[in-house]
């Protein structure tokens, strides 16, 4: 959708779908929304490009002086180009994984649940409704040295009788995973509820065996699930940094750890601000190169 | 419902008997091999809540120095943790900054969002591509980068001595008008646009055609918001941190408690938000249900 200019003709496509655009006054609804993310999102946007070029030097308590220091950026990417490294692998391997759990749960719900479906889907976000925290931290309980987890893999050989789950790498994936799987779930169940049934039926009519059915008719009509989906859990998983600090050590901090000391307890704003800057430029290059490839324009 | 009618349909064609032995065999493990894939993944998810539950029935023990803390493993049963939900200092009033908080920034996000909503889709104006990308930034930004943007800016403005209620709103309702501009507006390019042309047909005006037709129609889809809107700007960590100042919200409140004593009634209130939301839900699910049938 979205077509940047309005044509002159009658709006054709929206016959089917929704009602022909009308031209007039309607743009005025947008108004206040759009004053809001002019304020609040891109005036605050321009404000963390310009302390991002503030002299260095400054400090909290004798401020900072805007010398349009670009040099902040080169120094910043030097210092911490490994956490940017770490926080895409990590977001990328929960991406993947999320996609692969919450791919079948989604199916599930979707084409096995029948008349548990509803209930199933109350299931999915129920989770969610506690803090997310809390979650974490109980996670921190299980994955424990002493916990029930660690004991039963030390049991069966799978740790080392001396190996640790907590704050390891694969504690801090595992809880992204677990804290962003409903982002994942949710778009996917949207987009597989939508298919016609009788689609897939048609390709088993036509000789297709149940896997080739998937590939060729489920699979490409649920694209615009796994892009949202893989949207939703990349983006706030490349930043998040609550798990690194809850399951993890220093070791496994993601740069939304670095981003978060630096501002609210070093007051290093000018780094601060740098490294967010880096972290949303390089996000929303991301997420346009990939919507532009996958090829939904949908979401923009 | 139709989709149950799809699914009864689609029920109906396995049966037939003329498929092969293998074919049926591969079915049949598609079938239930996805299906407890999914419940695997449904355990997964209730695993932590399982603990939480528990835990808020836990006696913490307590420690050299005397201090408590709840996050080890089970102890001893107790009901005192529930009969004294109040007790650590901060707790209650945390949680009714955050429901306050909450509920303003998702009346207001809300509204902006359906008004946005209904601009985008339903009316044609330039610069429509610029918007739908303004409004789809703010979703492709990481919300520590919100965060610490909203407060660069607040310092720079001189707000930072105000940090607190307005400030955290300002915040919530930034990131959640986004998603209500999304859900909303997938709502309103389902609908079928020939309803509001029958009204229109049957000589209603079009404040009527807006209220009696097209306002119902939308409604799941603005109530979907509404319910997205609160559960993200409840559970909100990360910006709120940035922007809350000497304000303590509930997850602010258990971030604090992690670094200290974590009482256990931490898990009572956890527990009360998941009992409470579940009740909800499912008591909307049996209500659709009910009115669903009632019309068929």
């Amino acid at each position: 959708m979205s077509h940047g200019v309005p044509s002159a003709a009658p709006d054709t496509a929206a016959v089917d779908g929704a009602t022909a655009r009308r031209r007039g006054w309607g743009w005025l609804l947008l108004v206040p929304g759009m004053l809001y993310l002019g304020v609040f999102f891109v005036f605050p946007t321009v404000q963390l490009f310009l302390t991002s070029l503030y002299d260095p030097s400054g400090n909290y308590f004798t401020g900072y002086t805007l010398t349009w220091h670009f040099a902040n950026y080169l120094d910043a990417i030097r210092d911490t180009w490994h956490l940017f490294v770490r926080s895409f692998i990590y977001a990328g391997i929960t991406t993947g994984v999320c996609l692969l759990l919450g791919y079948p749960l989604a199916y599930a719900i979707a084409f096995k649940a029948g008349r548990w479906k509803n209930f199933m889907l109350v299931l999915v976000i129920a989770p969610f409704f506690t803090s997310f925290l809390l979650r974490t931290i109980s996670w921190h309980t299980i994955l424990a040295d002493n916990g029930p987890v660690t004991d039963f893999l030390r049991t069966v050989h799978v740790l080392p009788h001396d190996g640790r789950l907590l704050a390891t790498s694969v504690a801090v994936i595992a809880g992204l995973i677990y804290n962003f799987m409903p982002f994942m779930t949710l778009p996917l169940f949207a987009s597989l509820d939508k298919v016609d049934h009788r689609l897939i039926e048609a390709a088993g009519d036509l000789y297709s065996s149940p896997f080739t059915g998937f590939r060729k008719v489920t699979l490409p009509l649920s694209l615009p699930g796994v892009v949202s989906g893989t949207l939703l859990t990349f983006i706030p998983a490349c930043g998040d940094y609550i798990n690194a600090e809850i399951l993890g050590t220093p070791k496994q901090y993601m740069v939304g750890n670095r981003i978060q000391a630096a501002f609210l307890t070093e007051h290093n704003y000018p780094l601060a601000a740098t490294l967010s800057l880096i972290l949303m430029v390089i996000v929303v290059l991301m997420v346009i190169v990939y919507v532009r490839r996958v090829g939904t324009e949908e979401l923009l | 419902m139709a989709t149950d009618v799809q699914d009864r349909t689609a029920t109906e064609s396995r049966a037939q008997p003329a498929r092969p032995p293998r074919r049926n065999l591969a079915r049949w493990f598609s079938d239930h091999l996805v299906l407890l894939i999914g419940i695997l993944v449904l355990v997964y998810m209730f695993v932590p809540i399982g603990y939480i539950f528990a835990l808020s029935f836990s006696q913490p023990p307590a420690s050299a120095t005397g201090h408590t803390s709840a996050t080890g493993q089970f102890e001893s049963f107790t009901w005192g943790n529930w009969t004294s939900i109040c007790d650590p200092e901060g707790l209650c009033d945390s949680v009714k900054l955050s429901l306050e908080v909450s509920i303003t920034a998702t009346v207001i996000a809300t509204i902006l969002g359906t008004l946005m909503a209904f601009a985008l889709v339903r009316h044609s104006f330039r610069g429509r591509g610029v918007s739908n990308l303004l409004v789809f930034l703010p979703m492709a930004t990481p919300e520590v980068v919100m965060g610490s943007s909203l407060l660069a800016m607040f310092v720079a403005v001189g707000m930072d001595s105000i940090l607190g209620f307005t400030t955290i709103v300002i915040a919530h309702v930034l990131f959640c008008l986004s998603f209500v501009v999304v859900t909303v507006k997938a709502r309103l390019q389902g609908m079928d646009s020939r309803l509001e042309q029958a009204a229109m047909d049957l000589y209603a005006n079009e404040w009527q055609t807006f209220r009696l037709i097209t306002l119902p129609l939308a409604m799941p889809g603005i109530v979907a918001a509404a319910l997205l809107s609160f559960s993200l700007s409840f559970d909100d960590f990360i910006v709120t941190n940035f922007t809350a100042g000497q304000s303590v919200t509930f997850p602010l409140y258990i971030y604090g408690a992690k670094l200290k004593d974590f009482p256990a009634q931490l898990f009572v209130v956890g527990t009360i938000m998941f009992l409470i939301s579940f009740v909800f839900v499912t008591a909307g699910e049996i209500y659709r249900r009910r009115r669903v049938r009632a019309w068929s």
